[in-house]
């Protein structure tokens, strides 16, 4: 994919030019108004169809997008894995082929497996939203926190942005760590050495550490990862306690970073593991303003893959 | 009597065009006239067939992803002769029975010889040691617990010791299983940045040194499979370097394909071990020019295409390969390692490994033969494979060296028509 060339998926930030998702951003701004409208639906997508294939459970996600593409006046149709004959051994394949069979426009993909939004894309041949795919990706959580720091500094150039906890097993560490720096920011990743893969350091833009002290120092934005519970269980923790002892985002810790830094967390959370409730309820809190900007940056991408294309 | 004359073609190293005729299964004489059955060698290379030490055909049990029959064909097709097939089936290789039957089925197919190894554990669960001394003279040709990977060292141990008194080889899959833990491909950068679990090169070296120290104690003939590290491979050096009797192989696929193709997410690279680093591939090819890296093996591994058409964490481990493996060297190495290295460590080596008389062109040899089209470009076009996994990462690649025609036992077990050097 050259630079300036139209992507035809958003899978992951491979071939996106920084000037094609500021455009995207800027269009987001587009889209939240309408949202404030005391109507909120506009005809953009209208007689187009949107399939949200979720083969992992995931309920916010997945509302976000359909709400999004009911708002552009798109039919909208939900496949869930749990009802399907993936469970009868039909390949990944076969079950998209089938689906495409039925005239759906465009994807909206979850999936337990990294990779596999990239494998509907060529097997459907129809635009695809990578809605989470494993560890991989989660594009639109990543453009969802970067809209919601440039609406804070109206810029992401300069900026640095901590990522705490399990950066390991995370797609919106990873997303976040392709896209910020592409935008101008710096990222640091931050967790036990057992969820913070060295190899990781290899991405441009990205810095580690295992200190957290350290890595919120100068940054603008801190945002913890939701821990999950087995990780215990399977040897990457000694304990929570001592894990929300030592990376727990808490007042003591962004009290580090610079005055006006936010705070940020993908959601769910556990209160009091990877954040704590003063800081999630706090004034630094941006949390609920993520989950209100996920759905303008949804329309504004499904609107950019769905609209103007032959 | 049966006779047959290949005409029109070149010993390696040479452009003289001769005939070789076969009589009986062996290697009657050069340039004798046209004597029975006369084949035009259409100006090929003549050589030894090609010998493998470690592919899957599936058979019992697992014959919608390959058989005896689509196996053998598909490994005549690629020029072998001989054909040593890994006991993870189902039931497992590790009864007698299943050895006999499957040799003589073998033998009525008419293409590659069959040389199956047995289990060096009873199911492959590593707890108890096979009938091994039963399954040698059944006709097993090694013994190996494969993918499954021997993570008890007392009872590896203990095979190896049986397997000495046995004068028989053991061929390990060398991984630490807790180290590999749920890797799907090398843990690297490129894992980190798809976020695919990763495979460390580390598995691999701590398994190899482990099952090297017990060689160093027992003494037994130790293979190990599809090295794949540049480590594992610097540890193999020491060792011959001591003198330990240990061999080991590397396959195609490691040599001429990295961790960066996982890039695409198609689980046609999934494959145990990993494809690792262009440094790790850069690293088994100087094992093999050094002489490290004893030979060279497909473990061709098919599947179903429904099953590699899964994601890539779902997808079974493995790639299909023996149809193309000469000419994926030869177009790819060939000019690195030279004609009659890459034969030997296609021929030679891998009898030596296992202790078989060495192959060769003389008078009075098995008339296994190959004879290789060196010079013409073919598409590689998994629609005409005789195995049953019709697909392949070379797909729509132009290769040189394939195979015009195999002979195994003085009998035609493929045949390539069409086009092809003259």
């Amino acid at each position: 994919m050259t630079g300036s060339s139209r992507p035809r998926h958003l899978l992951d930030f491979h071939g996106w030019t920084p000037e094609r998702l500021t455009a995207l951003l800027d269009n987001a701004d587009t889209m939240a108004q309408v949202l404030d409208r005391p109507v909120k639906k506009v005809p953009a997508l209208q007689g187009l169809t949107v399939c949200t294939a979720f083969f992992e459970n995931s309920t916010r996600t997945r509302v976000s997008f359909e709400l999004a593409a009911r708002r552009m006046s798109a039919d909208v149709v939900s496949f869930a894995a749990g009802a399907s004959s993936l469970s009868k051994g039909e390949s990944l394949r076969d079950t998209v082929e089938v689906l495409t069979a039925y005239k759906v426009d465009a994807y909206v993909v979850r999936h337990h497996a990294a990779g596999a939004a990239h494998l509907v894309a060529r097997y459907s041949g129809k635009p695809v939203i990578n809605a989470g795919d494993g560890r991989r990706a989660h594009p639109t959580q990543a453009l969802l926190d970067a809209y919601t720091i440039r609406q804070e500094f109206g810029t992401l150039e300069g900026k640095t942005v901590a990522i705490i906890g399990d950066v390991r097993h995370s797609r919106v560490a990873r997303s976040n760590a392709e896209l910020l720096p592409k935008l101008g920011a710096r990222v640091v990743l931050c967790g036990p050495a057992t969820l913070l893969p060295a190899d990781l350091a290899a991405l441009p833009g990205v810095t580690l550490t295992t200190d957290p002290r350290e890595a919120v120092r100068g940054a603008h934005a801190v945002m913890a990862l939701r821990l999950q519970q087995e990780r215990m269980n399977a040897g990457y923790l000694a304990s929570l306690q001592e894990y929300a002892d030592h990376y727990q985002v808490n007042e003591r810790l962004m009290r580090e970073a610079e005055s006006g830094a936010i705070a940020l967390h993908p959601g769910p959370m556990n209160r009091d593991l990877e954040i704590s409730s003063d800081v999630a309820d706090g004034p630094r809190s941006r949390i609920v303003q993520q989950v209100e900007n996920g759905q303008a940056v949804r329309m504004s991408v499904l609107y950019h893959l769905l609209v103007g294309r032959e | 009597m049966t006779q047959l004359t290949i005409t029109n073609i070149k010993r390696p190293g040479s452009d003289q065009l001769e005939s070789v005729t076969v009589e009986n299964g062996v290697i009657r004489g050069w340039n004798l006239g046209d004597l029975g059955d006369v084949i035009d060698g259409r100006g090929g290379t003549v050589a030894p067939a090609l010998i493998e030490l470690h592919a899957h055909l599936r058979e019992p049990g697992q014959t919608e992803k390959e058989d005896l029959a689509s196996g053998l064909a598909a490994a005549a097709a690629g020029g072998y002769g001989t054909v040593v097939s890994m006991p993870n089936t189902s039931p497992v290789v590790d009864d007698p029975a299943i050895v006999r039957a499957l040799i003589e089925k073998a033998e009525g197919l008419g293409f590659a010889r069959l040389r199956p190894a047995a289990a060096l554990t009873k199911g492959q669960k590593g707890e108890h040691l096979a009938e091994l001394a039963f399954l040698k003279e059944a006709g097993a040709a090694m013994f190996t617990d494969d993918g499954r990977t021997n993570e008890n060292a007392r009872v590896l141990r203990l095979g190896l010791e049986y397997a000495r008194s046995l004068g028989m080889v053991v061929s390990v899959h060398a991984e630490d299983a807790s180290l590999r833990a749920d890797g799907v491909m090398n843990e690297g950068p490129v894992s980190e940045e798809l976020g695919l679990p990763g495979n460390p090169a580390a598995a691999e070296a701590a398994r190899v040194a482990r099952d090297l120290e017990i060689v160093a104690q027992t003494g037994a003939r130790l293979h190990v499979q599809h090295l794949s590290t540049a480590r594992a491979l610097d540890l193999m050096r020491e060792a011959k370097r001591r003198g330990l009797p240990v061999t080991c192989e590397v396959c195609p696929h490691h040599l001429t394909l990295t961790d960066e193709t996982l890039r695409s997410f198609d689980a046609l690279y999934k494959v145990a071990p990993p494809l690792r680093t262009q440094t790790d591939a850069d690293h088994l090819l100087e094992g093999l020019l050094d002489g490290t890296v004893d030979c060279l093996a497909t473990d061709h591994a098919p599947h179903t295409r429904a099953e590699k058409e899964r994601d890539l964490l779902e997808a079974p481990f493995g790639i299909a390969s023996i149809e193309l493996a000469f000419p994926l060297m030869w177009t790819r190495l060939g000019e690195r390692l030279g004609l009659e290295k890459l034969l030997d460590l296609m021929t030679a080596a891998p009898a030596r490994v296992m202790g078989w008389p060495e192959p060769t062109l003389e008078e009075g040899a098995p008339a296994d033969l190959v004879v290789l089209d060196l010079e013409t470009e073919r598409e590689v076009n998994p629609a005409e494979f005789r195995s049953k996994a019709k697909f392949s990462p070379w797909a729509g690649e132009w290769l040189r060296g394939w195979p015009l025609l195999t002979v195994v036992g003085g009998k035609v077990a493929f045949r390539r028509e069409g086009e092809g050097v003259e």
